[in-house]
């Protein structure tokens, strides 16, 4: 059986664990703002204090159609499917953004709705396919 | 099961015994190796970048499991006092950290052609990067606290601190919004990597698992004869 000593520090034990745990969960209420990476139209939409003078970064879906090339600028829609942000962008973008993918900007909302960045990230999926097997896909669609 | 890992059993494993183990190890490496840089298939979306994965993968496996280990070793030592699960820790330890490290500088590596940047400080890289500290940490304290019992209490606490970071981790890509892509394989539904690409990545996670298990064998051994030693000096 259990050794009463055991038991003491199997107590011991768990209180440390509990308190811990406590402080770890008052640590990522305290930096949530932080922790989130970036926020998405809707979350921005629902936002009653925004300032606008401060880098942040939006996340979302490229809408489709929506990409406008002009020389060195670029603009496009990000949507969540249900709230959509116009960014306006000049300079780089990452091979892998395109349509209908993930995109990540950095820079300052004008209000709302516009938004101009200065670096754009492009966020990848889980999926994994080889190019023949999207093709495959694509075809059967039709 | 657990007897197996007695001190005992350890310390009749010879040479011959890490050199099999040795070959089995390359020859599954190397089979892996080539499945995953020549026969799998590019991505559709990312081209051969996603070659990556099939070493960023299995380390973060390993660097995940191992701290996980670390961590129940910690548990109970911390409750029960069994004089294995220290040293066990301790041997396992610095293979986590290499597989944290190796995890974490392959994913700047592919961040930089996918994403666009190195390194960002979204939920799971840092998470991970606290993962990579809590290994020095727990490493350094049995290297620089020279009293026995003393280190490992406090390398226990440290374990066991650092293993609730784990679960954080796993789930830091569904808790907040991260630049780090959700987990493509998970328990509850089909993988969403296509076969192709799902054979290789098994083949690697197996042979770096017997890569850490020679590894962690080699250390262990080492770890029970120098505390043998060590007691055989506090009897004279």
């Amino acid at each position: 059986m259990i050794s009463r000593k055991v038991k003491s520090r199997i107590f011991v034990t768990i209180l440390f664990l509990v308190l811990v745990l406590v402080l770890i969960l008052f640590f990522f209420r305290s930096l949530e703002e932080n922790i989130v990476y970036f926020l998405s139209p809707t979350e921005i939409n629902n936002k009653e204090s925004i300032s606008f003078n401060k880098t942040i970064r939006i996340g979302g879906l490229v809408k489709k159609n929506s990409i406008i090339k002009k020389n060195n600028s670029i603009n496009f829609i990000i949507t969540d499917l249900n709230n959509e942000i116009i960014v306006s962008y000049s300079g780089s973008i990452p091979n892998l953004f395109s349509e209908e993918k993930g995109v990540v900007a950095e820079g300052k909302l004008q209000d709302k709705k516009y938004f101009i960045a200065e670096k754009i990230l492009a966020k990848h999926d889980e999926n994994y396919m080889p190019p023949e097997v999207i093709k495959a896909l694509k075809e059967s669609e039709y | 099961m657990l007897k197996k890992f007695f001190p005992n059993k350890i310390l009749s494993l010879n040479n011959n015994f890490f050199t099999v183990l040795a070959v089995v190890m390359i020859f599954i490496i190397i089979i892996g190796l080539i499945n995953a840089l020549i026969i799998s298939p590019p991505d559709a979306v990312q081209g051969n970048s996603v070659r990556i994965m099939y070493v960023h993968v299995p380390s973060s496996f390993i660097a995940l499991a191992c701290f996980g280990f670390i961590g129940i070793a910690s548990i109970s030592t911390l409750i029960f006092k069994i004089k294995i699960f220290p040293l066990m820790a301790k041997s396992i330890a610095p293979v986590g950290l290499v597989f944290c490290l190796v995890s974490i500088v392959t994913g700047s590596l592919w961040g930089k052609p996918t994403w666009g940047i190195f390194w960002a400080w979204d939920a799971r890289l840092t998470s991970m990067l606290i993962l990579l500290f809590f290994y020095i940490a727990y490493i350094s304290i049995w290297k620089f606290v020279e009293n026995y019992e003393k280190a490992n209490k406090i390398s226990s606490l440290v374990g066991v601190i650092g293993s609730l970071n784990l679960p954080v981790i796993k789930y830091s890509v569904d808790w907040w919004n991260t630049l780090h892509q959700p987990s493509s394989i998970t328990l509850t539904s089909a993988p969403a990597i296509h076969y192709t690409m799902l054979i290789p990545l098994a083949i690697m996670l197996i042979g770096l698992i017997i890569y850490s298990l020679m590894i962690f064998l080699m250390k262990y051994k080492t770890e029970i004869i120098k505390f043998k030693l060590s007691k055989k000096n506090k009897g004279k």
